[in-house]
């Protein structure tokens, strides 16, 4: 299995995407929630789906359905995996 | 190394510390979590096994409909007008026995009171004033509370509710709030006291505020009524037999969105001003659809819910009702209380299309909402107890002989959206804050807006000599 190299925004994943968890650039109080629901260096988050009106966006994290804002997603560094290495 | 030779201060070792972990801005507590997770993963790995669920198939199928762009909002809307149609109808006929009922006790008791040979006035007080006023807000309260939150409960419980927040929030967004707001707005549709309670679900204290203070510009079950009835008699009443209801019920729609609208300019407002600092974000969880727990939903909905709120709301209204019992009877010369004072409030009234009697039901309303009409009605005829009205026609001929237009009818349904929040809300407000400064505020707010709304309409008007 290969693994792209490149580190993107998790906001610019496409909806049925999977990705891994690079680095988290929040801070302060979201910083402790997304630490809090699981989302740690290292995770698997796949992209589901997005809001109406393409704004807040779904993500399949440990088995839980988590939505956030585009600007919050966009701070968190996550690499692309391709042919689904692993399901989450 | 050296802390064997030289024996240091405790202060000395923790700033020693604090300079490493700083070394390392997030990585040091991302990697405590990252390793707290990473021994739940295999500690769940030995312990849990699971089948492939259909359930999150199902959860997909059901999310692309719930939140797709062409149907999540008019369904959001269709819920919403069943909700409340559920509420009003379904209400309708428990009220009436309960208030039968309640009345009828209220003659039996007067016979007591008779009985003991108990003075005029305390029976005045006490059965006219302090219990009339109860059985009142009870019988009218009571009903559609108990409809209102099961229903409400049942749509939370089901999981549907944080898809409203994830399909609404990019508008909430815009006003630099939270997208959970449309939910504490949907509580405040049953209640603004338990949509005020409701704001603890937001993270940001800032948010969470914001969400405190405007809740009262959207129309809780108390202030329903009112709208209904004076839109009924003035807007619906001013068509045809047929477009009547049709005309009603978009008046009332128009209503309720632009006491969204208020929400949503308001919570803008105070993100510019007062309550600017940290950017607002969303973490909302979406759960599983599940079928709802029936008992869980009847023990949140009605311990939880209906009966806290109704408690708080007789603590306030029994004090309200012998108030409003001694200002109904006591005679200054020739007028009482309330129509002396309501006589002095006139002037301030009419620059706003209202007159001093409605300035003084609101005032003496601030015990709840549901008494305002009905105070309106006792000051009007001056009969000196809480007045029922026969039929909207009666109401009607009651309401133009004392001087009602068009414009007076649009700004009680204007002010009627737009002015103080309720006792029990400024109490349950005072008691989420913490902060005399905040109640004062949500006082502020909305009674603001609405004078400022009923003035620029009634200047107008009159202006362009429409009135």
């Amino acid at each position: 299995m290969k693994k792209t190299q490149r580190i993107d925004p998790l906001a610019d994943l496409a909806p049925g995407s999977v990705c891994r968890i690079v680095s988290l650039e929040l801070s302060g109080l979201l910083r402790r929630r997304i630490l809090d629901l699981g989302i740690v260096p290292g995770t698997l988050i796949r992209c589901i789906r997005r809001g109406p009106s393409g704004d807040p966006t779904a993500y399949l994290v440990r088995e839980t359905l988590i939505a956030l804002r585009s600007e919050d997603a966009a701070q968190i560094s996550v690499r692309t995996l391709l042919n689904g290495e692993e399901c989450v | 190394m050296c802390a064997m030779t030289s024996p240091r201060s405790l202060s000395e070792v923790w700033s020693e510390a604090e300079v490493v972990r700083k070394s390392f801005p997030h990585s040091f507590s991302d990697q405590i979590v990252t390793d707290i997770y990473g021994n739940v993963e295999q500690i769940t790995k030995q312990v849990l096994s699971k089948k492939e669920s259909k359930r999150y198939i199902f959860d997909q199928r059901v999310d692309d409909v719930v939140t797709s762009k062409w149907f999540g909002y008019p369904l959001m809307l269709l819920l919403l007008v069943i909700v409340f149609w559920l509420t009003m109808t379904g209400a309708n006929l428990p009220s009436r026995l309960l208030s039968s009922g309640l009345f009828a006790f209220q003659d039996q008791l007067t016979l007591w009171f008779q009985w003991i040979g108990a003075p005029a006035w305390v029976h005045g007080i006490l059965v006219l004033g302090v219990y009339r006023t109860l059985a009142w807000v009870i019988a009218v309260m009571l009903p559609p509370m108990a409809i209102f939150f099961p229903l409400f409960t049942l749509l939370e419980d089901s999981g549907y509710l944080p898809r409203i927040a994830f399909n609404l929030d990019h508008i909430f967004k815009r006003s630099k709030a939270c997208g959970k707001q449309s939910l504490t707005m949907c509580m405040g549709f049953g209640c603004n006291a338990a949509g005020v309670t409701s704001c603890r679900i937001i993270d940001s204290p800032r948010e969470r505020l914001i969400a405190i203070l405007t809740n009262n510009f959207v129309p809780c079950n108390g202030r329903f009524p009112t709208l209904i009835v004076i839109s009924s008699i003035f807007i619906g009443g001013a068509f045809a037999a047929p477009y009547s209801g049709l005309v009603n019920a978009l008046a009332i729609t128009g209503l309720i969105l632009l006491g969204i609208g208020a929400t949503l300019l308001v919570s803008w407002l105070l993100s510019l001003t007062i309550l600017k600092g940290e950017p607002s974000s969303l973490v909302l969880e979406l759960p599983s659809y599940r079928r709802p727990q029936i008992g869980a939903v009847i023990y949140r909905s009605i311990i939880d819910r209906t009966l806290f709120v109704l408690r708080r709301a007789i603590i306030i209204t029994a004090p309200a009702g012998a108030l409003i019992w001694v200002l109904g009877n006591i005679h200054m010369g020739q007028e009482s209380m309330i129509a002396y004072l309501a006589h002095y409030l006139n002037p301030f009234g009419q620059l706003f299309g209202l007159d001093g009697f409605i300035v003084m039901a609101f005032i003496l309303g601030i015990a709840a909402n549901e008494i305002v009409l009905p105070i309106l009605l006792m000051s009007y005829l001056s009969t000196g107890y809480l007045q029922d009205f026969a039929s909207l026609d009666a109401l009607r001929t009651v309401l133009v002989s004392n001087g009602w237009t068009w414009l007076t009818a649009i700004n009680v349904l204007l002010f009627t959206l737009f002015h103080w929040p309720c006792s029990t809300t400024l109490l349950t407000t005072n008691k989420e804050t913490g902060s005399k400064k905040w109640v004062l505020l949500s006082f502020a707010l909305p009674t603001l807006t609405g004078l400022t709304v009923c003035f620029l309409l009634t200047q107008g008007a009159r202006f362009l000599g429409l009135v």
